[in-house]
């Protein structure tokens, strides 16, 4: 059976509160903080990027996986903040990996879906038996505008997941996609900050799709959602995947060891990538695991997880997701923080 | 135009590559040709430990122009745990709770860019643990 034969998260050390955004721009930090349910989130350092989170996400699935780089033949990134606009981000992780170079790398890119999208295809290629081992990473640096709502969520980590056939923690038994064109949320070429929609992004757009892949790989699987131990969706606040689990039938108890949003934001295509590696961190063999990604534009990649007797093995083998999100941490004020994510016009 | 030269150094500055010397045992970093104790010229390709001691460092706070938005920077020599001794920014750290004797780790970060629309240049930057 094919599945993660190791993974492995990062997240920046530096976070601002969410009080702190809502007092810079004259918002009630109780009502933000309350109705999004966000504490606080992590802001990538001046020199981190979606190139350097991959990096240390993927070194940490290379600790647990314990295999030699050179047998990885593929290496997926999703972000939608790749640094380059013409320049692949896989190459510099291969470089720093010891990875190839007879290995095929691109970048992905859809939305917060895009991490989803790289595990699907490096677990498709490992399955069609074209490679022993794969690698699908989803990372981001988001951007949102001073003073949007996405300022409060967008965020920066990722996680990466090596797919193969030998010593597989967490097999993937079924998978399902859904997509529709659905406008919800969009850059456009050379813009700098995203738009999007408002409360369009909800219901046709986050719940539709989500509910859609849902619903289809509970039919596909005949596995009733009390059967999992957890559940993991996209997290653009702390809100939504609380409630599209709950309409699909999954309970709060099952979402939220994968719930790090209200401390950790929105980390676009390293969301639930992110989640699902705070799952594995702690789950038992024999635990079912339910992941619904979302990607604005608009899709979910659906997948269902059965933990193996493998993950006792290489869960400590690397630090973990709690672990990255709870100890280490500098708080940054709104002006170090602006300057952080280089909000602030300077002379050239 | 930084290009060639940084991709040169990309072996030493993303995967730590180094050389033994067979005969006196010292590791060079970067490689070198001939060996600076013992003269000798055989060497078997290491890979240096990626976690050491901060031995000593210093603080930036007036920075070239291409890294004045970045100060405070801590540059420190740090003493990996097979002995190499190597010069390197110090990340991710408020300047003032800096200790020699510090535990770090290497990891990649972005060094410099070249430019607004040049490369982006990554290397090892060290983090306190």
């Amino acid at each position: 059976m094919v599945g993660i034969v190791g993974y492995g998260a990062y997240l920046p050390r530096y976070r601002i509160k969410a009080e702190v955004i809502a007092k810079q721009w004259g918002s009630d930090p109780v009502a933000i903080v309350r109705g999004l349910q966000l504490n606080e989130k992590t802001v990538p350092g001046m020199d981190e990027d979606t190139i350097t989170i991959s990096v240390e996400a993927a070194k940490n699935a290379v600790r647990r996986a314990q295999i030699n780089p050179q047998e990885i033949g593929a290496v997926y990134i999703g972000s939608e903040s790749h640094p380059y606009a013409v320049k692949p981000s896989g190459t510099i992780l291969i470089d720093a990996l010891g990875i190839g170079p007879d290995v095929h790398v691109a970048s992905y890119e859809f939305a917060c879906k895009a991490g989803s999208e790289a595990m699907f295809v490096a677990y498709s290629l490992v399955k069609a038996g074209e490679m022993k081992y794969a690698m699908g990473i989803g990372a981001d640096t988001s951007q949102g505008a001073p003073g949007d709502a996405l300022e409060y969520s967008a965020s920066a980590g990722g996680a990466a997941f090596i797919m193969g056939k030998e010593k597989v923690v967490a097999e993937i038994l079924f998978t399902h996609s859904y997509t529709s064109d659905t406008p919800d949320f969009w850059r456009r070429e050379g813009e700098y900050y995203p738009r999007h929609g408002g409360r369009f992004t909800g219901e046709p757009a986050y719940f539709r799709h989500i509910i859609g892949a849902g619903i289809a790989l509970l039919e596909k699987s005949k596995i009733s959602p009390k059967d999992f131990k957890y559940a993991v969706f996209h997290m653009p606040n702390g809100k939504f995947p609380m409630e599209v689990g709950k309409r699909l039938g999954f309970t709060k108890e099952q979402i939220e060891t994968g719930w790090l949003v209200p401390y950790m934001g929105n980390t676009y295509s390293g969301s639930s990538p992110t989640g699902l590696a705070a799952i594995l961190d702690v789950a038992k063999p024999g635990d079912l695991i339910f992941m619904v990604s979302f990607g604005s534009g608009a899709g979910s990649d659906g997948f269902i997880f059965r933990v193996t007797d493998e993950i006792t093995k290489v869960q400590d083998r690397a630090v973990k997701t709690r672990e990255l999100l709870d100890n280490n941490k500098i708080y940054l004020n709104y002006g170090e923080y602006a300057k952080f994510r280089r909000k602030i016009k300077l002379n050239e | 135009m930084i290009t060639a030269r940084y991709h040169r150094e990309v072996p030493q500055r993303f995967r730590l590559e180094a050389n033994k010397c067979v005969s006196c045992g010292h590791i060079n970093f970067p490689p070198r040709l001939v060996c600076p104790k013992c003269k000798g010229q055989k060497f078997d390709n290491v890979v240096l430990k990626d976690e050491g001691k901060l031995l000593t460092y210093t603080i930036l706070r007036v920075a070239a122009d291409r890294f004045s938005k970045e100060t405070p920077i801590a540059v420190g020599i740090v003493e990996l745990e097979d002995g190499v001794k190597i010069t390197t920014q110090i990340a991710d750290v408020d300047v003032d709770t800096l200790q020699i004797g510090q535990k770090v780790k290497l990891v990649l970060r972005k060094i410099q860019e070249d430019g607004k629309a040049g490369i982006l240049c990554y290397g090892y930057k060290a983090v306190v643990i």
